[in-house]
């Protein structure tokens, strides 16, 4: 699915990624941990395409293609989302009308007929009773307003709809409180796949007491220090980054 | 700036799509403006001599009067003697009876306007007068129009077909000494629409003009007026465009709307002047003077206008609520980009008991242009339990353009209730990733973030208008689903 090698990235000539390594196969969830200013929302954001960032070296192979090369809207049209971790407001916008441009987007790239109003309602209806959330949702303006919560289940009401292959989820848990997080959770729960994939950017542990990765990796430095299985989460939580940063530097 | 923030602005920039120049034999006054130029200009109309007087008047008076310099806009000092103040296309002795007798250049160029002039062709339900440089051309539906009393037909033949409607109206909401350029345009004028509707009557279908300039070195000044009597409805819509040259044109209008008791018109405006090319060479000056008189109990004016052309644009369509219970509305989407100037906002003043007014304004500036809101909510003594809500939003697109707010509020009446709220944002890098992110191409997400932004307007607007609004924006109708 995703294979990251010796990725070095930089905002405004300051490196943040030193060497990223990582292979994320159909089907896998992988999270990435690391204390504040370690690298990871710039992982997030190098991979789906924002500007601002240089990358300097390295690849991201993504289902055989060179994925850096690939402007940001066809990132997305290939099956990469961001669920972002402060989803933007469009005001006079309204969520009905963002979703079914962007499933229309994604479907044509893909050489699929555009869905008609009527489908599309249908569809976005079935999802929205899915992830147990209200109809008003849709006609209201996109984020405007929303609490913290209502944002976060927002972007995982856009991932539901377009259906994408690799979902990165940039530390989707801040900001919500515990009940938030168990509805966000299920949501992308639900979602998982044998042919979809996840990257979940998160600081803290709990995230990964509701979803369940397949590998932990830490990220300090702009470099990943140390990967295991979901148990490498837990002695996070116990011991903090410390031990492992120092760790490094003594190497 | 920023890679992304530089794609927005060539987003913006869209090449102009109506700079065409039609080649069409025409009578052009020399240029120059005088007595004997304005003589020549009411006998070649075959005015009565009473409008030969009221042109003479508003000619001297201007004379007295200074160009206005208030206005948020820097400015070349005009030549008014190197204009030609007439321009039409050549045509037999009477004028043309028919389609058939209109120089077939002048229905075409309508035609790439995307507005053909043959009825059978029309979408049904829009009655169009066309107005090519100084003359109206041609006029549509005038026979189904007639059946229902509603009289729609060019300026320069009411002024010989209906005198007693155009004493009592004509510079009763705007006189000659209102302002410089309405003295001007009152001395000038050469053509327009002119409409009535009769008492109790619903206008069976909507009216449109459509201004075209076409000749170089020419201004256009035409004159509407519009009257409503009592218990009727209209819905009058224009549009407007010009070819790209490299010297600046003036269009300045007058348009004077009169609503009786009971009567309801709304007026709406998608103007596209030629705006002039990206370093601000060339380009309409579009100097106008829109006023409503709501003189009847009742009554109700809405202007509705989407400014995208023009180099500079300076025009304040406004409302005069004098019966009592009369409403007026404003709402406007005024978008400027490279060098582009627009000054332009409403004036609302209350007189009559319970009267309401609303103004949505709409500023979109983007590249290096200026864009200014400019309104005056007044309230006098009369005009008890007055309302008025004013919002006022702008949106900058980059980082070199600039937004204005200049709001005036007057109240003399202590239960007014005046309400002003205004906003300033701007298109964030982040919001353009937003989009993309879900697939949207930078193109589709600007349009979409602006298109929200001027919902509230668009959607005052007539369907066919709409559609047109949004072409010129680039848009895509937020709101087609659900």
């Amino acid at each position: 699915m995703l294979s990251i090698k010796d990725l070095t990235a930089s905002i405004n000539d300051k490196a943040i990624l030193k060497g990223i390594n990582l292979e994320v196969k159909a089907g896998e969830i992988h999270a990435i941990m690391g204390p504040n200013g370690s690298g990871k929302s710039t992982l997030s954001h190098v991979l789906s395409g924002k500007s601002g960032y240089e990358v300097t070296g390295g690849s991201a192979t993504y289902q055989g293609k060179d994925l850096l090369a690939l402007p940001p809207e066809i990132r997305a049209r290939e099956g990469v989302f961001l669920a972002f971790q402060y989803p933007l407001e469009i005001p006079g916008v309204s969520n009905v009308y963002l979703l079914k441009a962007a499933l229309n987007a994604v479907r044509k790239h893909n050489g699929l007929d555009e869905v008609d109003a009527m489908d599309f309602l249908t569809l976005v209806k079935s999802k929205i009773k899915a992830l147990d959330m209200d109809e008003k949702f849709l006609y209201r303006a996109v984020n405007e307003g929303f609490s913290g919560g209502e944002k976060k289940r927002n972007e995982i009401l856009q991932m539901a709809i377009l259906e994408p292959k690799l979902c990165i989820l940039d530390e989707t848990d801040s900001g919500l409180d515990i009940d938030a997080l168990k509805i966000v959770a299920d949501g992308v729960n639900s979602l998982r796949s044998p042919d979809r994939s996840f990257i979940m950017v998160t600081h803290y542990q709990r995230l990964l007491d509701y979803i369940k990765p397949d590998f932990v990796h830490v990220l300090a430095h702009g470099q990943i220090i140390k990967s295991g299985g979901p148990e490498l989460a837990l002695e996070l939580e116990e011991k903090g980054y410390g031990w492992l940063e120092d760790g490094q530097v003594a190497a | 700036m920023s890679a992304s923030a530089q794609e927005i602005n060539n987003l913006i920039n869209q090449d102009y799509k109506q700079g065409f120049v039609t080649e069409v034999a025409a009578d052009t006054f020399p240029p120059g403006l005088n007595e004997t130029i304005i003589r020549q200009l009411s006998k070649v109309k075959n005015e009565p001599a009473f409008m030969l007087d009221y042109r003479l008047n508003a000619f001297r008076h201007w004379q007295t009067l200074k160009a206005p310099e208030w206005a948020q806009v820097n400015i070349e000092p005009i030549d008014y003697q190197a204009i030609s103040y007439y321009s039409a296309p050549k045509r037999k002795e009477d004028g043309p009876k028919s389609l058939d007798e209109i120089d077939p250049q002048v229905l075409d160029a309508y035609k790439k306007l995307g507005i053909p002039l043959d009825e059978q062709e029309r979408l049904a339900g829009i009655a169009v007068d066309a107005v090519f440089d100084s003359v109206s051309v041609a006029t549509t539906f005038k026979g189904k129009l007639k059946e229902a009393g509603v009289i729609f037909c060019p300026m320069s033949e009411a002024l010989r077909d209906h005198p007693e409607l155009i004493k009592q109206y004509l510079s009763s909401v705007v006189p000659i000494s209102d302002n410089y350029f309405a003295a001007l345009n009152s001395a000038v004028f050469t053509d327009g629409s002119f409409v009535y509707i009769p008492k109790g009557v619903r206008c069976p279908m909507e009216l449109s003009t459509y201004f075209r300039i076409n000749a170089a070195n020419t201004g256009q000044f035409e004159r509407t007026l519009i009257i409503a009597d009592e218990g009727s409805h209209v819905s009058y819509l224009e549009g407007c465009t010009a070819p790209m040259r490299d010297e600046n044109q003036l269009h300045a209008a007058v348009v004077e709307l009169i609503a009786l008791k009971d009567a309801t018109i709304k007026y709406s405006t998608v103007q596209n002047w030629y705006p002039g090319d990206k370093d601000g060479k060339g380009g309409i000056y579009n100097f106008v003077t829109k006023r409503a008189d709501c003189r009847g109990d009742n009554a109700k004016v809405s202007w509705t206008q989407v400014e995208t052309g023009s180099a500079i644009t300076w025009k304040y369509p406004s409302c005069i609520l004098t019966g009592d219970n009369s409403v007026g509305e404003f709402y406007s989407v005024a978008v400027t980009n490279n060098c582009q100037q627009a000054d332009t906002g409403t004036k609302m003043i209350h007189i009559g008991k319970n009267t309401r007014s609303t103004i949505v304004s709409k500023g979109i500036s983007a590249g290096r242009a200026q864009n200014t809101y400019r309104g005056l909510v007044k309230v006098l003594k009369s005009a008890e339990n007055a309302r008025n809500h004013t919002q006022c939003d702008s949106l900058l697109v980059g980082d070199r353009c600039g937004a204005h707010t200049f709001p005036y509020v007057e109240v003399k009446q202590p239960t007014a209730q005046v309400e002003h709220e205004a906003t300033t944002s701007k298109i964030s890098e982040d919001q353009l990733f937003f989009c993309q992110q879900r697939g949207l191409s930078a193109e589709d997400a600007v349009s979409m973030i602006v298109n929200g932004f001027c919902k509230e307007v668009f959607k005052e607007l007539p369907m066919e208008f709409a559609v047109e609004a949004q072409a010129l924006l680039g848009l895509s109708l937020e709101g087609s689903v659900g």
